[in-house]
């Protein structure tokens, strides 16, 4: 990767650093759902409406593994687990890598010869819209999630990175309206990821207080 | 009850086994080039895989039908597997395999269909003496679902026409409604309020006695297995799948236009008529294109084809509709 700083050597993982070991088995962990949906296609064995399940699977992960990132921060505050930040990035970038398949499956695969329809759909259909704007936020954050555009862009960076809280939101909101309306059955697994979002979100709200209340103490202080 | 025994497929129709088990092979192929694929490659492997594509070996009791040419499609046939293993029938659950699998303890014989309303003969009749099974046709339709998905079937049956009128149907016979069966012990899906149980559907008269409206009993020369609307359902090849209601239990002539189970659940979404139209979207997807499911399985190019007016039988079923707006009646 292109973030190591000139200055310093590239300093090998010491051997009690658990998270820089075990990097490459969450690595390999995010390629498995690549891995399985390859092996499917290769054995013939995503059913009647293989174009389809490219589709589901490769949306799935992305909005999975968007919410795995989404749920570092409260585990580091409510666990303690501090040093899971480490992973943050790459499932981060892991859902941009799986929404980037998602929308190749849907313009090169599924509309195929009649991919000029995407412009059509993007302006027409709610879920399509929110969806293709979901992955259009990505593109910044996957583009400044390197050391170097850290310190370059400062606190701007954080601020950027909150995009994600958005993104998530539109992603899951994709999922939902996509499926027939009054479908109580078919919602039930969009409102789910809807749930863990919601939860995801309402597990940083005291933890903000404290922050800024930490925050104002110095100025108290004077 | 003579059946014939020979299945109506023509030998010829069927792919040697040796040549159908090829096409994994052949999709091996398309992974291993997929870095390189052109558009133009998946093209030709598309017409390489429907040439080798044929139905996995049909299953259950033979049933005949003397083969409709005039009113059949050439087009490549959905696999039977397909055909019988992806298909929604909400009786039996949401998902597309829910049907087969949850199927399975479902009773279709003894079968009576009870016939009601404005005809001079009424009354419940016993499925057997509905129909003569030496009658029966096979017709192959295109079937275009509402999802923008579509097979190519090849159903055993007669007219709709044939049935409704022996019945005799009088002057304010202006519709035909139709229920399918209410039992929710052998119907897992009807335990939830998906829809307002029981499934029903209706057709103005006049699109219900054309003759491309048809009553299926079987599938790929078999009795119809449970999960595609055993043992009676219609099959209307120019309307979206949904009005193609299954194992019907009742039909009954009425003045009034009937109430329709998708119809009420979502009206913006699924309208009376439901004649399949590129030109009117769903308000979630467009109609436009489909992706149709027949012949390969197997692959993932070139799938999708133009939707056409009326799914193609607008030469057929278009006056049906002569100077009625289809953007407001769809």
């Amino acid at each position: 990767m292109a973030h190591s700083a000139p200055a310093q050597q590239p300093r090998p993982a010491p051997r009690h650093d658990l998270v820089a070991r075990s990097k490459p088995l969450v690595f390999a962990l995010c390629l498995l759902p690549l891995v399985w949906l390859t092996w499917d296609v290769w054995q013939g064995t995503l059913g009647p409406d293989p174009v389809a399940q490219l589709e589901h699977r490769t949306g799935d992960w992305a909005l999975r593994l968007l919410l795995a990132s989404l749920a570092i921060t409260p585990l580091r505050r409510l666990g303690g687990w501090h040093k899971l930040v480490r992973y943050r990035r790459m499932l981060g970038l892991f859902a941009f890598f799986y929404a980037c398949l998602h929308l190749t499956t849907y313009l090169v695969v599924d509309l195929g010869g009649f991919w000029t329809q995407i412009f059509a759909e993007i302006v027409k259909r709610p879920y399509i819209t929110v969806g293709f704007a979901a992955w259009l936020l990505l593109i910044p954050l996957a583009a400044t999630s390197t050391h170097a555009m850290m310190r370059r862009l400062g606190r701007h960076w954080q601020r950027l990175h909150r995009l994600v809280y958005l993104i998530a939101l539109l992603a899951a909101l994709h999922f939902l309206w996509l499926v027939k309306s009054g479908q109580k059955i078919a919602v039930r697994e969009p409102l789910v990821y809807l749930a863990i979002y919601a939860g995801l979100m309402l597990a940083r709200v005291p933890w903000r207080r404290q922050a800024a209340r930490t925050a104002r103490r110095p100025a108290a202080m004077q | 009850m003579t059946r014939h025994r020979i299945p109506p497929i023509a030998p010829s129709e069927i792919t040697p086994e040796a040549l159908y088990r090829r096409r994994r092979e052949f999709l091996r192929t398309l992974a291993l080039g997929l870095p390189l694929l052109a558009v133009g490659c998946g093209r030709e492997g598309e017409a390489e895989a429907r040439a080798e594509a044929a139905p996995a070996v049909p299953t259950g009791t033979p049933l005949a039908g003397t083969r409709n040419a005039s009113l059949s499609t050439d087009e490549p046939l959905t696999a039977w597997s397909d055909v019988t293993g992806y298909n929604n029938f909400y009786e039996f659950g949401t998902g597309k395999d829910d049907p087969a699998k949850n199927s399975r303890h479902f009773h279709p014989k003894p079968w009576s269909v009870e016939i009601a309303g404005h005809a001079e003969v009424t009354g419940r009749y016993a499925l057997e003496d509905l129909y003569q099974p030496t009658a029966l046709e096979e017709r192959i339709y295109r079937h275009r679902c509402v999802e923008a998905w579509s097979m190519v079937i090849p159903w055993v049956g007669f007219p709709l026409a044939d049935l409704l009128k022996r019945f005799k149907p009088t002057a304010q016979a202006k519709y035909v409604a139709f229920t399918t069966l209410r039992r929710p012990g052998e119907m897992p899906g009807q335990n939830y309020a998906v829809l307002d149980w029981p499934y029903r559907e209706g057709l103005r008269i006049d699109e219900a006695m054309h003759p491309l409206a048809f009553l299926a009993v079987g599938v790929y020369g078999r009795e119809l297995p449970n999960q595609n609307g055993a043992p009676l359902r219609l099959v209307l090849p120019w309307k979206y799948g949904f009005k193609s209601i299954k194992s019907i239990v009742r039909i009954e002539f009425t003045e009034q236009q009937p109430r329709t189970a998708w119809n009420q659940a979502a009206p913006e979404e699924y309208g009376f008529y439901s004649n399949v139209n590129p030109d009117v979207d769903h308000p979630r997807w467009s109609q436009a294109t489909e992706r149709r499911i027949a012949g390969n399985g197997f692959g993932l190019f070139g799938n999708r084809i133009r939707t056409r007016p009326f799914n193609g039988y607008a030469e057929q079923v278009a006056s049906l509709y002569s100077g009625m707006d289809l953007r407001k009646n769809f």
